[in-house]
């Protein structure tokens, strides 16, 4: 199923772009159907994310997460998992960062990195049960990662109910030696809500490339991934590689939490239900093709969508739901891509 | 508090909260059992939810009163199984992975009802339904001492109708030619095409009657509890009833007997506060308890569960 969508680099490419273009269309075709101009709303849309700089910074600031978020699926994905739990791994990662950023006093320089990590460890530890589980007693991943979701973030509530509450159904504000807030990005983009956190999750694209193409690991990782018989024949721990993948895949969610907790708001808040953002993940992975650049490429659309949408409401009368069911068509696409590479196929053949 | 005072209280909300995750449970069992994993439960529960709601406003408006409500959960099992052929298409006749197509069937189902919703009723909820699916006493019955206030008294048919429902699954999927098809093409599609079943076509069988039931679960829950439809009104009973499938491995009445255990988990977790022994117990416990459950079943501690051995993998002719 995976490996499928590894051959053919020209295809690999072509794919997600047809993808999007077909979302687009049909999103065209749906706002036609409530009697809207699709030029007018998509104008709208693209006003909405690029047309001032503060909407530019907050479209930044949306992607750290998305960045983080589509990482860790695309790295579970590389070893043959699917890591539906993204959101749960992500909520339990901004709690622990929150908590360490609020319990801990300590400068800078140790408090950051220290919150930061604190998130990440809580993310592996929870892709750490769904790997275990699945090498020591052939769990599927998918329905044990479903249900870590929703124990994350039971659990997440009632810790910050029990422990940490303020005023305003919320914990405290971490401390300033936590914060990944930054005043300078902020005046550069109109006091946006933009952070340093984008950059670290610009440096997670770099890691995740060098871990999966110039490591022992990575490369074992990935044969598990093609091949899980070879794997094992050629002296490859297979279950150590699929418990690995599963902790390393869960501390790229963590830190996107973190980057939630100790960036964006500062806090975190008891959750009435899931942030959305671990489920993004899945799409940002499949559209980005489980690439470190298509990763980031793919965030950034769906950064530009989901910052952009409020003013199609605003500004075309659209509702902004639009956009999630543009994002869903997208995932059908590239998942149907059998349909594609057949019609691809039929006019290369054609063409010789 | 006594003890059958609090009989009175758990009980009926267990029954009432149990219906919409044995009609999901029963429907994902149809598809998992063809060999098709149903993630896209949960948005085939907002389907019917949003049709059930939607419809039961119109059919108020043109004057149906008090029948309303459950010509509108005719509604929502066409439009529910109508829902699902998105997840056949892609997933048996284009070959996707069904994993990503249940879970861009969510994504697409909470995205389209809202997107309507605001569109028709320009916010984000819709109004409320005057005609919910209402509370009956049964007669006779009702008057059987002790069994008739728990089980009888004040009650919804649809609850009946579900715990039927799964008596009859349980009869088609095991004593049925139609369930011996099925079971087949989800366990060895090759010697099943053999025999001359058609493998896809049962799958895609199998799938739209998982959204029929589907769309059946999210109209109960809508049409009894919640009375009105937003993008919040189905939040995660359709993954819940995904366990239940999972915790009752894959048996119609097991399915049956988790949905009810994961509704009586539900229930206390509502009302264990005014029960003197629960009082103590941090709701969060009982609120995990399904999710806990059905993990440790799937790692063998509850009882091993074990999938259908084709489940997951698009057929292809000739494949070995």
């Amino acid at each position: 199923m995976i490996h499928k969508w590894l051959t053919g680099k020209a295809t690999n490419i072509l794919i997600p772009i047809i993808a999007v273009f077909l979302g687009i269309l049909v999103g065209a075709i749906i706002m036609l159907f409530i009697g809207q101009n699709p030029f007018t709303g998509y104008a709208a849309l693209i006003n909405g994310a690029f047309g001032d700089i503060y909407y530019f910074g907050e479209m930044l600031r949306m992607m750290t997460p998305l960045i983080l978020a589509g990482l860790a699926v695309a790295f579970a994905f590389r070893t043959g998992l699917f890591n539906i739990g993204v959101e749960g791994q992500l909520i339990v990662g901004w709690l622990a960062s929150v908590w360490v950023g609020v319990a801990v006093e300590a400068p800078m320089f140790i408090h950051l990195p220290l919150s930061i990590a604190a998130g990440a460890i809580a993310g592996a530890l929870w892709g750490f049960i769904p790997g275990f589980l699945k090498a020591r007693f052939y769990v599927h991943e998918v329905i044990v990662t479903i249900m870590m979701n929703y124990v994350a973030l039971y659990t997440a509530n009632h810790l910050i109910r029990t422990y940490l509450l303020v005023p305003g159904e919320r914990t405290e504000r971490i401390s300033t030696t936590a914060s990944l807030a930054s005043p300078f990005l902020q005046s550069l983009t109109d006091f946006s809500r933009l952070h340093y956190g984008f950059f670290l999750a610009i440096f997670a694209c770099v890691v995740l490339w060098f871990v999966l193409w110039k490591t022992t690991l990575g490369y074992e990782l990935r044969a598990v991934g093609y091949n899980k018989h070879a794997s094992h024949y050629a002296g490859m721990n297979v279950n150590t590689n699929i418990i690995l993948a599963m902790v390393i895949s869960g501390g790229f969610a963590g830190v996107a939490g973190a980057m939630e907790g100790l960036g964006t708001y500062g806090y975190m808040s008891i959750l009435s239900g899931f942030t959305g953002t671990g489920f993004d993940g899945i799409a940002v992975a499949l559209l980005g093709a489980n690439t470190s650049i298509g990763v980031f490429l793919a965030a950034a659309l769906f950064g530009a969508l989901k910052i952009g949408a409020p003013n199609m409401q605003s500004a075309a009368g659209i509702p902004p739901e639009l956009v999630d069911i543009v994002i869903a068509l997208i995932i059908f696409f590239v998942a149907s891509s059998y349909l594609i590479r057949l019609v691809i196929n039929r006019l290369q053949k054609e063409g010789k | 508090m006594g003890f059958f005072d609090i009989l009175a209280l758990v009980i009926p909300a267990t029954i009432f909260l149990a219906a919409p995750l044995i009609f999901t449970a029963l429907g994902g069992l149809f598809s998992e059992r063809s060999g098709v994993v149903n993630i896209g439960l949960e948005g085939l529960m907002v389907i019917g939810a949003f049709t059930g709601i939607l419809t039961t406003l119109y059919l108020e408006g043109f004057g149906f009163g008090v029948w309303s409500p459950w010509l509108s959960l005719i509604a929502a099992v066409v439009i529910g199984a109508l829902f699902s052929l998105l997840h056949a298409v892609a997933s048996i006749t284009l070959k996707a992975d069904q994993i990503v197509s249940g879970v861009a069937l969510n994504f697409l189902a909470v995205g389209l009802s809202v997107f309507l919703v605001r569109n028709i009723f320009g916010k984000g909820q819709t109004d409320y339904v005057a005609h919910r699916i209402s509370r009956e006493n049964i007669p006779v019955l009702q008057d059987i001492p002790i069994i008739g206030p728990l089980f009888f008294e004040r009650v919804y048919y649809t609850s009946f109708i579900a715990i039927a429902a799964a008596f009859i699954v349980w009869y088609v999927v095991f004593y049925t030619p139609f369930g011996l098809r099925l079971r087949s093409v989800g366990e060895h599609p090759m010697a099943a095409d053999t025999m001359g079943i058609k493998v896809n076509r049962m799958r895609y069988i199998g799938v739209m009657l998982s959204g029929a039931f589907a769309g059946m679960g999210g109209a109960v829950f809508a049409l009894t509890t919640a009375g009105n439809f937003a993008g919040n009104t189905i939040v995660g009973q359709g993954f819940m009833a995904l366990a239940a499938l999972i915790f009752g491995k894959w048996h119609p009445l097991g399915a049956f007997g988790a949905a009810i255990f994961f509704g009586l988990a539900q229930s206390l977790s509502i009302t264990g506060q005014s029960i003197p022994l629960l009082a103590n117990v941090p709701q969060v416990y009982l609120l995990i308890a399904p999710y806990v459950l059905t993990i440790l079943a799937l790692a063998g501690f509850v009882g091993k569960a074990e999938a259908p051995k084709a489940i997951g993998k698009p057929y292809e002719k000739g494949s070995r």
